[in-house]
């Protein structure tokens, strides 16, 4: 079992997974953003950055308290601001800290065509390792909470690692450390699970009557999750309601059709010849993919996991395809896949104040 | 600060930060902490989770503070008075006030002169020529002059200041501090006879502070407020229930309040509101109770208690007026008497030990009792020195040289042209920061012609505080120790150290050269290790003062004498570094009663007490009003708890009064005399700048108010062609000014902004995220507009008020696109002072920041 940092390594991208049985318990750890206490201040997006050696960039208000209308390549970590009316004449100002979710089946590693550019720890991280990306972003559309970010210059992506290098150190992520209220909580996941729990029976004797806890299982749950005092708005705070992992491969093809260019399409066909010969097998997360569409009653999504799976098993696929424009619609699914289809695809940043 | 002194006898945060967590009902009100102090409001927080604390915000702006609430009402800015006259008349007309609280520890039984009287928006007393009170009918009805003490227990005998030794009776379990066990103070001198207060206990009497408060607030009835506050009567009602419930002795209320109600011309009047409506309530002195007065920067409470201000030494110690020509006359004039045969009077009476041991501590051997102490050295001004006259004078002429040490005067206001005019009027301006500022960059600020400018600029270089090491005090008086951080670049010298050789320079100019009463210069105490460079730590030392006989530190300021035996900079900071050692740099973190005192944690003044007038925490047996949450308790020996703000020793049976500081020995609903300029009950009075006229009274403005001249035609009138109210304010991403030297920071929040209504942006065209311009009758700003529902329009009068929010961080000496020291600047207008009006609070100046108006339109 390979580790790195000092921390086990549950799966990587595109690679098989280890068969050396061998297992090493680690403590799942988890953040949870306690919403009710966050006073939106954006320290831990400044934290955030010192930690990481984040350049400053140049911002202008778009008329919002909001530092940047979305993510950046070198903002993992956003504070965004929704007014929203709640009928009775008082409005409530919905501020939401945004940044990787770390999924436990996460849509970006199992999207991703390069060993090892995603790696998911066992304690939960899910991790970018740029020396081994390539560029292709099927990350960035095979994240159901549109996380990951290219940078035009590196032509990397990037996102929160959730301090990986400080938790391995036993510290707690540069966010959670700054957060002046506590409202961003950091340890083992049972224990941040059994925090939000009581958090949402306080909330709801307040007269929070849809406080509820953001874990949802469609990704095998988070270990960044939410405690949301106003559950009935999801979709206000910009969180999809039930997302799902996308269908991996294909899906992330559909990205193509907005990138528009021959030679970028060509260096992503390449890529995905690469991973189909290379990748993993029998990957597991797939697996537990298609199961839970399968539970959820998502046929669309569970039928294009199947198909996918068994195309990458069969070791035939869109590589042979001839001309790159063809790649995507020769797959058909491009338009109409899971990413499309999801339920809860957050839809662009819009501005927000 | 005024106002609080005035109600319960000192300028303070009655509680701290961490005590909020013990409140069942906060009112946030003129602050967002959220944004401002996240760091201490979080104990808010801790108690909504921990005992279901309710958090009430009011402000003209839904804020992030707002966002977090459970309640948010709007409010039109300057209306302060009106709300809280609504909410003392709400508690009264519904009994929901803490009877028992009100006869014990106010002077509600207090009887008033005849000669008081309030007719239509003016207190008797009124010189309307000179805009000015005569407070002489502001007083009690006396009885005839007795010796002190007569019929109570002696008022400042040494039982008094023996006990006030801090914490003679030492707090409970684990929270022993190190001060405790104060030595008996020497008996206090023997005062004159005094003539005490008339009093009917059962309140009834009309002329009773009682009886004459509710018939003053009568009229401010829930639709008088919602006419005058635009606050929907509902709401009124709702906040007025909430809060009003804790009345109730199990019960606790804390108001929190910041700048958002002393930037008024009616500031002090304002917070004796909420001091009013604590008292009647009996949140005063407890856990989870108080009026909190949240400071504004990291150390501006150490600044309030250690600066000398124009009409304040160290310890809130009175600046002599003319005539006041010996100890003897200021001794005889100053410090407060009692106007009540059990009062303790603690700082009336032992006022001379702190003055003389504070002229000790700046004249050293030179002060001697043969010589008053040469007290004839101390200045006695016969004018106001306030921010807005010093620079009157320098725009008449009259004021030579300024000089800015870690403030930039530009930026701070009000009416910024008014204030870079007078800027170019002195002939020098010294500049003492970490960085270039706008008033070091004055002269050649956009649209300022470096020609015309005669004034000659010097700037030092100075350590920022995180390169030196010193105290921050916080809002709730913990006067915590910090180190240094990082080393100050290039040739960066501490303010200590430029302040020294500034010292030794004029004192080796005065002793060549003589000069205008150079004795106080040639004699100053300056026996520091290294003259040329004081150490903070000895400074530190200085102010919490030394037995002169032994050289030892003293522990407390019970042991101050008024023979020149004792030195203390400051007397309230004696104890603060006492043999032991410095106890600001304690960082204990046992709280043995869970209520958050940490006496082991830093050090509070007074003597280490968490929450003042705690005594008010307990009812007339010495027992706590709520059990759950004692501030103090009486033992059968001794007081416990909190270290007590109470002689520690003296039982309840001998009933001495609760507030120490104040001569009635209570706290004050109806303050006499000269404790303030604009009358004993707060009374509503529009901004200087008003859509409306007062609903009140026909007296639109504060009639007190000090007008400067030609600055009263810079005033916008009812109906005029600036139809909205504005008011300014800071945001969590900044801090003041300085914070546009951090890139992170400017990216976090990059441009100056106005926030406006969607109602009135709609009507002027302006669209969300475009530009607007903003005018006052004084100047112009450009700004991104953010067009938000978080400005609510109000019906005002029957008026529809819209409000506009502008921030104050921005200026051209900073941020992006910037590089001050090479002279780069932006021109947009953007400094959210050029549009505030030049006048100030009736009592002490601060300027109206809030509540002016301005007209906006598309740019």
């Amino acid at each position: 079992m390979s580790t790195e940092l000092g921390l086990a390594i549950r799966r990587k991208s595109a690679t098989p997974a280890s068969s050396t049985g061998i297992r090493r318990d680690t403590v799942e750890i988890a953040k949870v953003v306690d919403i009710d206490l966050c006073i939106g201040c954006k320290a831990c997006e400044v934290a955030c950055k010192e930690w990481n050696d984040l350049p400053a960039e140049e911002t202008s208000n778009f008329g919002s308290y909001q530092s940047h209308p979305d993510l950046t390549a070198s903002t993992w970590d956003l504070m965004r601001f929704k007014e929203v009316e709640l009928g009775d004449g008082d409005i409530a100002w919905l501020i939401r800290k945004d940044s990787c979710l770390h999924c436990s089946d996460p849509g970006c590693l199992a999207a991703c065509p390069a060993p090892g550019a995603i790696v998911q720890y066992t304690n939960g991280i899910v991790n970018f390792d740029q020396t081994k990306c390539i560029g292709c972003q099927y990350c960035v559309a095979g994240c159901p909470f549109d996380i990951p970010r290219f940078d035009q210059k590196t032509k990397k992506v990037y996102k929160c690692t959730l301090c990986v290098d400080r938790v391995s150190a036993s510290l707690e992520p540069a966010c959670v450390k700054s957060c002046p209220t506590g409202a961003i909580k950091f340890g083992g996941k049972a224990e941040m699970v059994n925090y939000a729990a009581g958090k949402v029976d306080k909330l709801k004797k307040r007269g929070f009557d849809h406080a509820m806890l953001y874990d949802p299982s469609g990704v095998g749950g988070l270990h960044m999750m939410y405690v949301v005092p106003r559950g009935d708005r999801l979709g206000d705070y910009g969180l999809p309601s039930d997302p799902q992992v996308p269908g991996t491969f294909f899906s992330a093809l559909s990205v193509l059709r907005k990138l528009g260019s021959i030679s970028v399409w060509g260096g992503l066909l390449a890529t995905g010849i690469f991973y189909l010969r290379t990748g993993r097998r029998r990957p597991p997360p797939e697996d537990e993919a298609v199961a839970e569409a399968e539970r959820l009653g998502h046929q669309a999504v569970a039928d294009a996991e199947r198909e996918r799976h068994e195309s990458a098993l069969s070791g035939d696929g869109p590589g042979g395809a001839g001309p790159a424009a063809n790649g995507p619609a020769a797959n058909g699914p491009a338009g109409s896949g899971p990413a499309a289809t999801g339920p809860g695809q957050p839809t662009g940043p819009e501005v927000e104040r | 600060m005024a106002s609080l002194a005035a109600s319960f006898g000192r300028g303070a945060m009655t509680n701290h930060w961490r005590d909020f967590k013990n409140s069942d009902v906060i009112l946030v009100i003129g602050a967002n902490p959220a944004e401002n102090h996240p760091c201490g409001w979080k104990w808010a927080h801790v108690g909504r989770d921990e005992r279901g604390t309710q958090i009430i915000h009011v402000d003209p702006r839904f804020t992030r503070t707002s966002a977090i609430a459970d309640v948010y009402a709007p409010i039109r800015a300057g209306a302060d008075i009106a709300f809280f006259g609504g909410l003392i008349n709400y508690v009264l007309q519904n009994k929901l006030y803490h009877e028992d609280y009100v006869k014990l520890h106010t002077n509600a039984a207090f009887i008033v002169a005849s000669g008081y009287q309030f007719n239509d928006g003016l207190f008797s007393g009124y010189d309307e020529a000179k805009r000015t009170y005569d407070p002489a009918t502001w007083d009690y009805e006396r009885v005839a002059p007795t010796a002190p003490g007569a019929g109570g227990q002696p008022a400042g005998s040494s039982g008094g200041a023996e006990a006030l030794g801090p914490a003679a009776g030492a707090p409970s379990g684990g929270t022993q501090s190190p001060v405790a066990g104060g030595t008996p103070a020497g008996g206090a001198a023997p005062a004159a006879p005094v003539a005490y207060a008339k009093t009917d206990p059962t309140l009834q009497d009309p002329r009773s502070v009682f009886q004459l408060m509710k018939a003053h607030y009568a009229r401010y009835t829930p639709e008088k407020v919602s006419e005058i506050t635009g606050m929907p009567v509902e709401k009124f009602t709702d906040i007025a229930k909430r809060f009003g419930a804790t009345g109730t002795p199990d019960k606790v209320g804390n108001v929190v309040y910041a700048v958002g109600l002393t930037h008024h011309t009616t500031g002090v009047q304002i917070i004796r509101g909420i001091g009013l409506l604590q008292l009647l309530l009996g949140n005063v002195g407890r856990p989870g109770g108080g009026v909190n007065a949240e400071r504004g920067h990291a150390n501006i409470q150490g600044n309030t208690d250690n600066a000398v201000s124009w009409e304040i030494f160290p310890g809130y110690l009175a600046v002599p007026k003319p005539g006041m020509n010996t100890m003897a006359d200021y001794m005889a004039k100053v410090p407060a008497k009692a106007s009540a045969p059990n009062a303790v009077n603690y700082f009336g009476t032992n006022y001379k030990k702190f003055m003389v041991s504070m002229l000790k501590a700046w004249y050293g051997d030179a002060a001697q009792p043969d010589n008053d102490f040469r007290y004839s050295w101390l200045p006695k001004p016969g004018k106001n020195s306030s921010w807005l006259t010093i620079h009157d004078e320098a725009r008449n002429g009259t004021l030579d040289g300024l000089f800015a040490a870690g403030m930039s005067g530009l930026n701070i206001g009000p009416d910024s042209k008014r204030m870079s005019d007078s800027m170019g009027k002195l002939k020098w301006l010294v500049v003492m920061d970490p960085l270039p500022t706008a008033t070091s960059e004055f002269w050649r600020a956009p649209g300022v012609d470096p020609k015309k400018i005669n004034t000659e600029v010097f700037f030092f270089p100075a350590t920022h505080w995180i390169e030196k090491d010193g105290s921050f005090v916080n809002s709730g008086r913990w006067a915590q120790w910090k180190w240094k951080v990082l080393d100050a670049p290039g040739q960066v010298k501490d303010d200590n150290w430029i302040l020294g050789q500034l010292f030794l320079r004029l004192k080796a100019l005065y002793a060549k050269e003589g000069g205008t009463l150079p004795d106080p210069i040639l004699n100053l105490k300056w026996d520091y290790a290294k003259p040329e460079n004081p150490s903070l730590d000895e400074i530190a030392q200085e102010i919490n003062g030394f037995d002169l006989a032994t050289g030892k530190r003293v522990s407390s300021f019970a042991t101050l004498k008024d023979d020149g035996t004792t030195s203390a900079g400051n007397w309230l900071y004696s104890g603060s570094y006492p043999p032991e050692g410095n106890l600001m740099q304690r960082r204990g973190t046992s709280d043995p009663t869970g209520l958050g005192y940490f006496h082991d944690w830093a050090w509070s003044w007074p003597a280490n007490r968490r929450i003042l007038y705690n005594r008010a925490s307990a009812d007339a047996n010495g027992q706590p009003w709520d059990r759950t949450r004692p501030g103090i308790r009486w033992n059968g020996t001794a007081w416990v708890g909190d270290i007590p703000d109470f002689p520690a020793t003296s039982p309840p049976a001998e009933g001495k009064g609760s507030f120490i500081m104040t001569g009635e020995g209570v706290a004050r609903l109806f303050a006499p005399g000269a404790l303030t300029s604009d009358g004993p009950f707060p009374e509503h009075y529009e901004p200087m700048e008003s859509p409306v006229h007062n609903a009140m009274s026909k007296v639109q403005n504060d009639p007190a108010v000090f007008l400067y001249k030609d600055a009263k035609d810079t005033f916008a009138a009812v109906d005029s062609e600036f139809p909205y109210v504005a008011t300014t304010y800071r945001v969590t991403e900044h801090e003041h000014y300085v914070t546009q030297n951090v890139p992170y920071l400017v990216e976090a929040m990059p441009d100056f902004f106005v926030e406006l209504p969607v109602e009135l942006a709609e009507k002027k065209g302006i669209t969300n995220g475009g530009k607007v311009k903003v005018r006052s009758k004084r100047g112009e700003v450009i700004g991104i507009a953010l067009v938000t529902k978080r400005m609510r329009p109000l019906k005002v009068a029957g008026k529809t008020v819209y409000q506009v929010g502008i921030p104050v961080h921005w200026h051209f000496a900073g941020g992006k696109d910037t590089d001050p020291a090479a002279g780069k600047f932006r021109t947009t207008p953007e400094m959210a002072n050029i549009l505030t009006p030049y006048v100030g609070d009736a009592n002490v100046r601060t300027p109206e920041f809030k509540g002016f108006l301005v007209d906006v339109e598309k740019a």
